[in-house]
This record gives C-alpha cells, sequence and structure tokens, in this order.
C-alpha cells in the first residue's frame, strides 16, 4: 500500500506548499543568526559608544537619534552593550555546545555500538548528571569555582553531555538493526568503521538540529546565569546582566530591560529556524530538487 | 442494481496524473479484483472510493454507491458510510493496528460510533466478529493487544474491524502481501466466505494474478492509471488477448531461459562441499521475567545439517518465523549459534575472530530482501557498491575501486552513469541490481539471498530472477535463496530444503520436493501457494 502518491520514492511532492515554508524558515534563520553574528563580529572594531566609559550625565534616556536604543542608568549606550554582548553569548554558547557535543556525541555512539552492561552504566551515569537541572549544577560549579565567563561556559557545557549522549545513541539505535549496516558487517566492517562511515552520516542532522537548539538554550543560560550575577563579570557587558540591572528600573526605563530581552529573543528564535531549515537540507530525497 | 459503479474516474495529484477514465463496478455479492503493478494507481482506486485521498488530489467521473455519488459527498457522510457502509482491509496489519488499544476497543470503536449502542452490546457484538475470523474468546479475550498477536491474526483483526458491522462493499488492499503461503491461504478463505455470507462486494486490490484467478469473478487490469482489460476472471486470464495481460502472466510463472534450456547437472558428490552446516543450533535467551529470572529460552534453529556444492543454486523455503533468516546469518557469520559448526571451504567459521573471518566473507556475500532499507540513504552508489572491497587484502587504488564498481554495475545490467546517484533516485528493481553488484563485486563462491525478489513487481522480478540465473551460469555463484515463494524456489534453484520450527524436515530436488511433497510441512506450503495455471485450471473445470 503506497500512501502518498504512486511516485512515492521521490518523497515530499506532496505538500510543495510546506516546503517552501521550510525554504523559508531556513533562510529567515540565516539571515537573523548572520545579522547577530555580524553584529558580534563588528563590536570588535566599532561601537557607536566606549561600553566601558560611564556618563552619569546621559543616565536612563530614552531612545532618541543619539542613543539609539537609549542608555543605562550609568549612562552607557544600549545599543553598544547589546552589540558588545552578543560576542560573549555567541562565544558562550558555541564553546559549551562544542564541549557537549565532544563529548556526548563519541559517548553515546559508543554505548550503542556495544550495548549491553556498558550502554547501561553510562546512560544511567548520563541520567545522573541530566537529573540536576541546568542553573542548578552550573550554579553549584560557578559557586565552587567562582563566577565568570569561563566557569559558565564549562557549567552550560556539562549539562550538553547527556543531551547530545542520548541523541546520539537514540539515533545510533534506530540505526543499527537497519539492514545496510547488516550488509556492512557482512563487509567485513567492524563497530567502529560502521559508526563513522555509516551510523555518524545518518544521525547527522539530529545532532545539527539539536545543536542549534541546545547552541539557543546555551545563550538562554548564560543569559539566565549573567542574571544571577555567575556570568561574565562587570564591565564586560552581557544581555542577562543587563536584564537584571534593567528589572529595578522597569516603570522609569522599560527599554533597558526591552532591547536585551528581544535580543535574546530574536537569537533563538533565529537558531531555531536554522534548526528546521538545516534538517530539511541535509535530507538527500530533498537534495537533488534544489 | 450494482453496488459500486466507477465511470470516468480520472485523478491527478499536484501535476501527476494518477488515473485516466478508469469504469470499475462491483455487484452484489462478486469479487472483483484489480490488479496491476505498483504505481498502476491500484490503492488510489481504493482510496478515491474512501474519499480518503490527500489533499491536493483532483478527482473527476463519478463514483456511484447504490446510485449516490460519493465525490459529491461531504466529509460528515462519508464518516457515516466509512467503516458502516464501506469496510477496509489494509496490507499491513503491523501498522494498521493501535498499538495501545486492545483488539477488543479497536473492533468495538466502530460499533459503538455508528450504531450507538452501549459499550456492553459493542462488545457482545466484537466478541461475535472475532469468533467468526477465527479468533475466539476463550483463546484471544478482548483485553489482548495488538503486539501478543502473530502476523495472521492481526489480519484477521483488521478483517473483523471491517466486516464488524456487515459493510455491504469491502475493499481489500493487497490484504495477503505481508503473510506468508499459508496464513494468506487462509487469510483469502476468510474473505470468501464472509463476502458469500454476507452477500457483500469485495473490490480485491492485488499484484498477484494467482491470487486473483483464485479468488475473482471479475478482474480489471490496471496500468498506468489506465484500465487495459477487464472482464471476467476466468476468460481474462486464459484468453490473454491484450498483451499487457499476457505479460504479466508469464511474468508470474517466470523461469529463466538459461535455466529452462540447460539440463541440471546433477550434484558432484566427490568434490568437497563449499559450505557444510552441521549440528547447528540457535537458542534467543526467553524474555526477564523478574530481575533474576528469565522466561524459557526460544530455539530459532534447532540442529540443522547440511551441505551446498560449489556452483549449485539452493532454495531454503518455509513459512514465516521458522528460522530460515536466523539460520542464513549464522552462515554469514552475522550471528553466533549456540552450538554446532559451519564450515566454508573448508575452514570453519565458528569462534574466529572478525579479521580471520575476512578470506571467509570475501567469498561469501549477502542480498537482502528490501531493497529501499538495504542502502545507507546518505552514500552515493559507487561508495556503496565498492563496500565489500573492504575485505581485499591489499587496498585498491581509486582508479581501480572505479574500474571494478562500473564493471561490476555492468554485469547486472546497469551503466556508468548510475555511479554519482544515490539509492533514492533508482526504482525497487534497480535498486536490487545494485544489491546484487555489491554482493558480487568482490567475485564471492557464495551468495545468500533473503527473499531477494518478494518485494518487486512480477515484471522486475522476472528480470532479477534472469540475472540471478545468468550470474549462476557465467560465474558459478553457488546459492542459498530464502524465500516463501515456491514459484521463485522453482525457477531458479537445483535443491530445496524445507524448514519448519527450527529443523529441516525435507531435502532434495527442487522439482521432486515440489511436486511429490513427502513431509506435512512441504505438503502444507505446496498446496497454500498460489499457482495460476492450477487455478486457472481448477476454475474452468468447475464451470465445465
Amino acid at each position: 500500500m503506497r500512501w502518498s502518491i504512486p511516485d512515492s520514492e521521490t518523497g515530499h511532492d506532496g505538500e510543495p506548499g510546506m516546503k517552501a515554508l521550510t525554504n523559508r524558515s531556513l533562510l529567515a534563520g540565516c539571515v537573523i543568526t548572520g545579522l547577530i553574528a555580524l553584529m558580534a563580529l563588528v563590536s570588535f572594531l566599532w561601537t557607536p559608544y566606549d561600553v566601558t566609559k560611564l556618563v552619569v550625565a546621559d543616565r536612563t534616556q530614552a531612545p532618541s537619534l543619539v542613543h539609539w536604543f537609549g542608555t543605562d542608568h550609568f549612562g552607557r549606550d544600549i545599543a553598544s552593550m547589546i552589540m558588545v554582548g552578543a560576542r560573549n553569548s555567541i562565544a558562550v554558547a558555541l564553546v559549551a555546545v562544542g564541549i557537549g557535543m565532544g563529548i556526548g556525541v563519541p559517548l553515546g555512539l559508543f554505548a550503542a555500538a556495544r550495548g549491553g552492561l556498558l550502554d547501561e552504566a553510562l546512560m544511567r551515569l548520563n541520567d545522573l548528571v541530566f537529573a540536576f537541572p541546568a542553573l542548578l549544577s552550573a550554579i553549584m560549579i560557578t559557586a565552587t569555582f567562582g563566577p565568570g565567563a569561563v566557569n559558565a561556559i564549562i557549567a552550560i557545557g556539562i549539562f550538553n553531555v547527556p543531551v547530545f549522549a542520548r541523541v546520539a545513541r537514540a539515533g545510533a539505535l534506530s540505526v543499527w538493526p537497519r539492514e545496510f549496516i547488516l550488509a556492512a558487517r557482512a563487509a567485513g566492517k567492524g563497530q567502529a568503521l560502521i559508526t563513522v562511515e555509516h551510523i555518524l552520516p545518518n544521525i547527522a542532522n539530529q545532532l545539527l538540529v539539536q545543536g542549534t537548539i541546545q547552541f539557543a538554550l546555551g545563550i538562554l543560560a548564560e543569559a539566565g546565569l549573567s542574571y544571577l550575577g555567575l556570568g561574565a563579570q562587570p564591565p564586560m557587558p552581557s544581555w542577562g546582566r543587563m536584564l537584571f540591572d534593567a528589572q529595578t528600573r522597569m516603570t522609569i526605563a522599560p527599554w533597558m530591560a526591552m532591547f536585551p530581552g528581544m535580543a535574546i529573543v530574536i537569537t533563538v528564535l533565529g537558531l531555531n529556524l536554522l534548526g528546521d531549515g538545516i534538517a530539511d537540507l541535509l535530507d538527500p530525497k530533498s537534495r537533488r530538487r534544489r | 442494481m450494482r453496488l459500486l459503479e466507477i465511470e470516468k474516474l480520472s485523478l491527478s495529484i499536484g501535476a501527476v496524473p494518477v488515473l485516466k477514465d478508469v469504469d470499475l463496478s462491483v455487484r452484489q455479492g462478486e469479487i472483483v479484483a484489480l490488479v496491476g503493478e505498483s504505481g498502476s494507481g491500484k490503492s488510489m482506486t481504493a482510496l478515491t472510493v474512501m474519499q480518503l485521498l490527500p489533499h491536493a488530489a483532483r478527482v473527476s467521473g463519478r463514483v456511484l454507491l447504490d446510485g449516490s455519488n460519493l465525490l459529491e459527498a461531504g466529509e460528515e457522510h462519508m464518516c457515516t458510510l466509512r467503516g458502516d457502509d464501506i469496510g477496509m482491509v489494509f496490507q499491513e496489519p503491523m501498522t494498521a493496528l493501535n498499538p495501545l488499544k486492545t483488539i477488543g476497543e479497536q473492533v468495538a470503536e466502530g460499533i459503538r460510533w455508528h450504531t450507538r449502542s452501549s459499550r456492553a452490546e459493542a462488545e457482545e457484538r466484537a466478541l461475535q466478529i472475532l469468533d467468526r475470523v477465527g479468533l475466539p474468546e476463550t483463546k484471544f479475550p478482548l483485553s489482548r493487544f495488538p503486539h501478543e498477536l502473530s502476523g495472521g491474526q492481526r489480519q484477521r483483526v483488521v478483517i473483523a474491524i471491517a466486516c464488524a458491522l456487515k459493510p455491504r462493499l469491502l475493499i481489500a488492499d493487497e490484504p495477503t502481501t505481508a503473510l506468508d503461503v499459508v496464513l494468506q491461504a487462509q487469510v483469502l478463505d476468510l474473505l470468501r466466505d464472509l463476502v458469500a455470507e454476507n452477500r457483500m462486494g469485495l473490490l480485491l486490490i492485488s499484484h498477484d494474478l494467482a491470487v486473483v484467478a483464485d479468488m475473482a469473478d471479475r478482474i480489471s487490469i490496471l496500468r498506468n492509471g489506465q484500465l487495459v482489460e477487464d472482464g471476467e476472471t476466468t476468460h481474462v486470464l486464459s484468453a490473454q488477448t491484450h498483451p499487457y495481460t499476457r505479460q504479466l502472466a508469464q511474468a508470474s510463472t517466470h523461469v529463466p531461459e538459461i535455466r529452462a534450456t540447460t539440463t541440471r547437472n546433477k550434484p558432484d558428490n566427490t568434490q568437497a562441499p563449499l559450505l557444510a552446516v552441521q549440528n547447528l543450533t540457535r537458542d534467543y535467551p526467553g524474555r526477564r521475567i523478574s530481575l533474576f529470572r528469565r522466561g524459557a529460552s526460544t530455539r530459532a534453529v534447532d540442529d540443522v545439517s547440511f551441505s551446498i556444492a560449489p556452483g549449485r543454486s539452493v532454495a531454503l523455503v518455509g513459512r514465516s518465523g521458522c528460522g530460515k533468516s536466523t539460520l542464513a546469518r549464522m552462515v554469514l557469520a552475522l550471528d553466533k549459534p549456540t552450538a554446532g559448526e559451519i564450515r566454508f571451504a573448508g575452514e570453519s567459521l565458528t569462534g574466529r575472530s572478525e579479521a580471520d573471518l575476512k578470506p571467509a566473507r570475501r567469498n561469501m556475500q549477502v542480498v537482502f530482501q528490501d531493497p529501499y532499507g538495504s542502502f545507507d540513504p546518505r552514500q552515493r552508489v559507487e561508495k556503496l557498491v565498492a563496500e565489500p572491497l573492504h575485505l581485499l587484502e591489499k587496498k585498491p587504488s581509486k582508479a581501480e575501486r572505479h574500474e571494478m564498481v562500473a564493471s561490476a554495475l555492468a554485469e547486472v545490467g546497469l551503466g556508468p552513469d548510475a555511479l554519482d546517484k544515490y539509492p533514492h533516485e533508482f526504482s525497487g528493481g534497480q535498486r536490487q541490481r545494485i544489491s546484487i553488484a555489491r554482493a558480487i563485486i568482490t567475485r564471492p563462491k557464495l551468495v545468500v539471498a533473503d527473499e531477494p525478489v518478494s518485494a518487486l513487481d512480477v515484471s522486475i522480478r522476472a528480470q532479477i530472477l534472469d540475472l540471478f540465473a545468468d550470474l549462476n551460469a557465467r560465474l558459478g555463484i553457488a546459492y542459498l535463496f530464502i524465500t516463501h515463494d515456491l514459484t521463485v524456489a522453482r525457477a531458479i534453484t537445483d535443491e530445496v530444503m524445507v524448514m519448519e520450527e527450527g529443523r529441516i524436515v525435507e531435502r532434495g530436488p527442487t522439482h521432486d520436493v515440489l511436486d511429490n511433497p513427502q513431509s506435512d510441512a512441504a505438503r502444507e506450503l505446496v498446496a497454500a501457494a498460489p499457482d495460476l495455471s492450477r487455478a486457472l485450471a481448477r476454475r474452468l473445470r468447475e464451470q465445465g
């Protein structure tokens, strides 16, 4: 029984509308993520104002032509702070995802390939790490080793490990029983080679999508930690820190909360769109049609 | 008055035309077969009647059920018809049932919905119909879940759901394709009886002419969405006036020419066997009952011994679940036997390390059933076919590899333009050719083929069987052919082994075993196997 149209092998043709939509989400994701990244890069060379310079006379000014996003309670330009904060957020999330992938994926693949008691032990260990709420474990780490961007990265990274280990293991387990793996084994390939040649490419898009999601969560986690004062330390601007500063001045200077908040929302949205788009792009069935 | 009348039905999905001017009718108590190869639009015809087409579908023509046009009926009206006046049986019993609901709930669901009866009444009726389809309450209470039933039993549940309200029209879309021949015969008998009892009309969709020849009063043959021929079954199939009908009929009983012309040499006993299996046993541990206890283990393969001489083609036949595939995996050293020994070309395979197995693996390759699942979807054909080259002592250079893959593809009738494509760009038959190319690239002495043609259309199946026969004749490759289809066994093998519950119960030259089976298991298989010429002969006799 062929449930789609007769030429079912070509896949997606059934819903051309859906396809254009996912295409558009890739485009939107790329544009948004690109702009944020560009903003972070430009901040190395140029910002409208110096974010370390306090101009008390200009404090809590509403958005105007002079200060596009207004100024904070020390008279710093919020637009400049968001630009510099972006590079902090991106760096923290990127390295944290790198740590999570670098440790988690091999761990998950290894557990799936070996199976049995070893798999069980590794995954229960994973559960143990996973059982701690991410922020709690981050607070524990920063409380022990002191606050700072590096410790925040490590804390968020450790929280990412079990996520990637699980996704990798679950994906690998669904690929292992397939017939082409059996064919590879009949060709005398060992577990390691099969994992590299067949398993990893077949779960790569799941990992990549998870990666963009974790990247977005990393940015949120970094903002959360900075909000609690456990992330990047002043004078280094960070989006979470800016929200914290804005909290007590919500009624008199709402722009202080609005713009960093929007920066977080837009970045997370852009990354999620990007993840969706990538998942579609990496499907070889649709590749031919582009 | 006709129960179902389809007039000038045309259907397109998006820009793809699917059906063109199809006329079809079903009377009360009549079985009409709709036959065609995959992509011919059979299933789409069924879905049009049920009004379950995808959204992008455009339909024209008329579909009359008792004189009212279903194409103009609203969704609400269709909901009252589906399940009540029109029942449908799907192909895949594994996915047609909800795994989270008991069979009682699933059968009673439609009854409650359509008759607005109480739960107790509905369950009472569910019991009756389940009893009727051969699942009596004493053995199969309503509280069973689908996973607790076998494939054949599940298909009976699906039939019970479709027939619970005694629909006037039953549509069965390849109802037995996923079942082995013995179960197929049982399910077909059941359908025939239900039709006779309730004077239902049955629209039976199938790709198998042999099945249809035995069942249907009338037959319609569909090709590329157009009706090729229709009429009374025995007449259409015995006259075979249309070339396509003839082509289908011949393909379904196809015997490769090489095998038909050359007399097969008797097994040469002086030659050492290529493969020798001795007292092979495989136990699977039982399900864990508690932390410290396991259930009784199941014996999938039980004390099996046999041997295959070089260049011989041997069929391993049996019902599903009899241990055929487990045996094949052990022969391929992909699964470890619990006891016994496998010797390949004089060397024992049991207890060898992966490195020591390399020479044996080089001479022993595999072709799987599913031409869709046996390739990594993310690799190109060149890399896929080259995979067994990993077994060579000396790694071939890139140019050599390219050359070897191209020649292997040429061997199976594919051009070098296939090298850079992905597997999904090929049809099922082409994929099976690629699969064979992968199997022969190391020039093996034995190829184990696990139901290699059962997922293919009859005309494609004939081509692939030709290819197997050709490779056997030219390259002297021995085959272990696992199949439940006796026509395939007859077409391409010298010897047959019949397996039942893990044991080999009969073995001998193919024609002797299939024409004159000795064991009960073999007799059962032969009796249940659909056979076009036999079915036609019987029906012609009945008609006088």
